[in-house]
């Protein structure tokens, strides 16, 4: 299909370290529990966000229609 | 377990407390702020209760302070807050803060008094002072070079004359009446306004026959009752004969003129005038000095007042509290009732102790936990950080006593959704910087209490604005929009193969993705930068964000049922598993997260860079008609050359799962009634055989019952005894409940929609603002350019604080209040709770302070 590796891996793993591995490291004290969902949540919804984002261009069933102008815009500046 | 998952675990104490020392442990538990006490006297009426006469003497102390509270702004002397805060006094100290108030009271006035009588005094001088001189204006008129003429009564004073005589018609009037006529007057002063209709009334009353002069004061003079400057106007009425004298009198006193004397000759008039001036400035020396007394027994208070208002508010609330106890039979000990958190048992007995210590008494006092069976209050323990979040939760309703508390969560899932709508970079990072500067500066900020609500709200609950802000920097960038502009960072995925002339030829092209002008693997971090320059970019965002709405959506609600789990394996309610919690998540889960994984399938398996044209963009499934056609039991109509179904064996993997739903219905309807039912007759027999037991004593008896017993599933944690519901109730409950939550998976998906809508609303005003606003000041060069741009920016700044950060967040703060409120703890949340509402000082003083101001 059409996805990369690299920006999944790299991203799993971002939000894993976040999610997964932070919480054992979050100090003791009375937030502990507080800290750890945070943690969690946060990278769950980040990660789901942005994997959404990129499932959803990775099969694009339509392309961009750009007027006259911007292709040549485009064309200038865009493509190396 | 956890501080913020749950509610504390509270109970319920009795506390004896020896009369010495009652007051200095409420005192101690004031500070505190961990105790709530229960009104053992309901029924007694306010003033029959203990200590209602201290109750009155803090009143009327009060009352004092507020007087004086008043001549300090009156004279605008700032009053000294050094925000300590001082403990309430013992009640002998009482007395002597009394005696204090009181004599300040009496002193203050006194002076007030004396400076209104002095000023009374000082105004009348001051008017005698300008009738003087002006009643010397009109003598001196009539004396030079008047006329008599058929209204004027110009010959009036005349120097040489001793006698005083004036003839009104002069030598005429001689000859006609014969005697010389004496002309009286009076001289006083009357407010300006009054003077038009005075004038009338002597007319009319006096029928013409008397005359009035009058000459205005330039200066306005003080009135000493209400201390307005006023305008007032000298005036002089001439008049013949007694009767008219006593009329004039009369009108005189009903406008409210006053009246003086006013010695005809000037001689004697520069005499009177000196003695007015001489007096004037003595009474000027005398108020000026009074008002130094004032204002220095002012100062003097000022430094205290505030202390003193802390110290009688918190004996105040010391004897309401008292107020609140119980008088037990040998009169030498109080009794309270309170709901005290289990954790804080050890804190509250050494504050005890510590005010026993201090009132010197020697009976230790005894806190006795209690067994009861109501519902205890709901206490979050909450610091600077969480309570925003909490507060959020408790507005909709106070959490049941140790049910789940959604706070923990909603610290996290409220940004997110709140970033979900609002996704800006730009608009993200104001948010931010803003609530910032409010956490970096918590301090001062606080310091300055405000009445503004509008301040205080945003202050409240800047920990939570600073998460959205920060969340919809997140979002933001993976919507890749920042003031409706896209960053390039990693290089736009897509790029044009067009010729010139195709170009040049055709107003419009639409790039392929099946061809080389995309790249075939995406932008790594967000959406590629081409769609913000598209013209159909709405088309390709819409079908991404509905269905990112429901993925997060249908995550969120399957995480609500999740949290219903654990109650029940809190409170024990092992039926409700099994027939609330199970036939719930399949429902959900059959048919929502079903369409979730079928839009993930069509992300990743129908592509443009295909071969096969069955999973070419051209065979796509609309899934929303994918899932109504799986409910209605329909066939899927595809064009000739697709597939029918996504996957072979969809449809009738379609059909089970969708039985299996509809099945679930009637098991949530019907499963846990008879349950519930069947283990009502069970106790029923199984009492009723006990007390057959009892009565016959057998071993055996006993054996069985103790056997029988042994089958009744574990005691709940200390619970209220479950009431026996009829049979009807139980079914009627049960049917809400599934009607609830059945039409409410479908509609609250379906609400979930408005994170799509409100982010696409969002996107549009940001680039309508920068279409029609700033890019006409970025359309001119030169000098020109830089004045129009600095107007454009000027606008446009101000609208998009105005309307995107304010409104468009206000609008999107209450829409995920609204799906956290509704879609989310509706899957599991009671709140049937009430809030612990400690004895407090700090929360005493923070409302009283409050109440005045406003």
């Amino acid at each position: 299909m059409g996805a990369s590796v690299v920006p999944i891996l790299v991203f799993t793993i971002l939000w894993g370290i976040v999610g997964i591995v932070l919480p054992f490291v979050v100090p003791k004290g009375p937030n502990r529990g507080i800290l750890q969902v945070v943690l969690m949540l946060t990278a769950a919804t980040c990660w789901l966000f942005w994997l959404c984002c990129y499932l959803s261009q990775i099969n694009p069933l339509i392309g961009p229609k750009l007027s006259n102008r911007t292709v040549l815009l485009m064309a200038r500046e865009w493509v190396s | 377990m956890g501080n913020l998952f749950r509610s504390e675990e509270m109970t319920l104490c009795q506390l004896f407390l020896q009369s010495e020392a009652a007051y200095a442990c409420v005192s101690e538990l004031g500070e505190l702020g961990l105790v709530q006490f229960r009104d053992l006297n309901p029924d007694v009426n306010a003033f029959q209760r203990k200590f209602v006469n201290e109750v009155r003497r803090c009143d009327e102390m009060e009352r004092k302070l507020r007087y004086l509270e008043k001549e300090i702004k009156k004279d605008g002397i700032p009053m000294l807050d050094t925000g300590e805060n001082p403990e309430a006094p013992q009640p002998r100290e009482m007395i002597d803060l009394e005696a204090t108030f009181e004599k300040l009271e009496n002193e203050l006035r006194e002076v007030n008094q004396n400076a209104e009588a002095l000023k009374r005094n000082f105004l009348e001088l001051t008017e005698l002072k300008h009738i003087l001189r002006k009643t010397q204006v009109f003598f001196d008129e009539a004396e030079y070079g008047c006329y008599p003429t058929y209204y004027s009564s110009s010959q009036m004073a005349d120097p040489s004359r001793e006698e005083e005589q004036v003839t009104l018609l002069g030598e005429e009037g001689l000859r006609a009446g014969g005697q010389a006529l004496k002309l009286g007057f009076v001289a006083g002063v009357i407010l300006r306004e009054r003077i038009p209709a005075f004038e009338r009334m002597l007319w009319r009353a006096c029928r013409g026959n008397v005359f009035l002069r009058q000459a205005e004061i330039e200066t306005p003079l003080e009135d000493p009752s209400s201390g307005d400057n006023v305008f007032k106007s000298v005036f002089i009425i001439f008049f013949q004969g007694d009767q008219l004298k006593t009329r004039v009198k009369k009108i005189c006193e009903g406008f409210r003129a006053t009246l003086y004397p006013c010695p005809e000759a000037p001689a004697d008039r520069r005499e009177m005038a000196m003695g007015v001036m001489t007096r004037l400035e003595d009474l000027n020396t005398v108020l000026g000095q009074t008002q130094d007394h004032r204002h220095r027994v002012l100062v003097a208070a000022a430094k205290n007042i505030k202390n003193w208002f802390v110290k009688v508010r918190k004996i105040k609330a010391i004897y309401h509290t008292l107020n609140l106890f119980n008088l037990d039979v040998t009169q030498k000990c109080l009794i309270a009732e309170c709901w005290v958190p289990v954790l804080d048992l050890e804190t509250i007995q050494l504050a005890l102790r510590r005010g026993t210590e201090r009132s010197g008494s020697s009976v230790p006092p005894i806190l006795n936990r209690m067994e009861s069976f109501e519902d205890p209050p709901t206490y979050n323990r909450t610091n600077k950080f969480t309570y925003g979040f909490q507060v959020l939760i408790d507005a909709y309703g106070v959490a049941t006593y140790r049910e789940v508390n959604p706070a923990p969560y909603t610290i996290i899932t409220f940004p997110f959704l709140f970033a979900i709508m609002f996704g800006d970079l730009g608009h993200g990072l104001l948010m931010a910087l803003f609530a910032g500067w409010m956490v970096l500066r918590e301090k001062p900020l606080a310091a300055k209490k405000s009445d503004s609500e509008i301040w205080n709200i945003f202050f409240g609950g800047r920990y939570v604005i600073l998460l959205m802000g920060l969340f919809s920097m997140y979002t933001g960038f993976v919507y890749n929009d920042i003031f409706s502009k896209s960053l390039n960072i990693f290089g736009s995925y897509w790029t044009v193969n067009y010729n010139k002339s195709t170009v040049v030829t055709n107003k419009d092209l639409q790039l392929n993705p099946s061809t080389d002008d995309y790249y075939q693997h995406p932008y790594p971090i967000g959406l590629d930068p081409v769609w913000q320059v598209a013209e159909n970019k709405i088309i390709f965002m819409n079908a991404y964000k509905m269905k990112i709405s429901i993925i997060v959506g249908v995550f969120h609600m399957l995480f609500g049922v999740c949290l219903s789990l654990w109650n029940y394996m809190y409170f024990r309610k092992r039926i409700s598993i099994f027939c609330e919690f199970i036939p719930q998540m399949i429902f959900l889960c059959f048919l929502f997260l079903y369409m979730v994984i079928l839009m993930f399938i069509k992300w990743t398996c129908y592509g443009p860079k295909t071969d096969d044209v069955k999973t070419s963009p051209y065979c796509a499934p609309s899934i929303l008609i994918t899932f109504i056609n799986m409910v209605l039991f329909n066939e899927n109509s595809a064009p000739e050359v697709c597939d029918q179904y996504m996957y072979s064996g969809q449809r009738p993997f379609q059909m089970l799962l969708v039985v299996i739903a509809l099945l679930c219905i009637p098991w949530m309807l019907f499963a846990k009634p008879m349950l519930t039912i069947r283990n009502q007759r069970r106790m029923h027999v199984l009492l009723n055989s006990n007390h057959q037991n009892h009565a016959v004593g057998s071993e055996n008896g006993d054996a069985e019952a103790a056997l029988a017993q042994g089958q009744i599933p574990p005691p709940l944690p200390p619970h209220k005894e479950e009431e026996e519901l009829p049979i009807g109730e139980i079914l009627i409950h049960q049917g809400i409940h599934t009607i609830e939550y059945v039409l409410g998976s479908v509609s609250h998906t379906a609400s979930y929609l408005r994170l799509w809508a409100l982010s696409l609303a969002h996107a549009q005003l940001s680039e309508v603002l920068w279409n029609m606003v700033l890019r006409n000041g970025l359309m001119f060069e030169g000098w020109v350019g830089g004045i129009a741009l600095w107007i454009t920016f000027a606008i446009w700044s101000t609208l998009t604080v105005a309307i995107l950060v304010l409104m468009e967040g206000l609008s999107a703060f209450l829409h995920t209040l609204r799906l956290h409120w509704v879609e989310f703890q509706s899957k599991f949340y009671q709140g049937m709770g009430y809030d612990f509402q400690p004895f407090s000082f700090e929360a005493i003083l923070d409302s009283a302070a409050q109440a005045p101001e406003e």
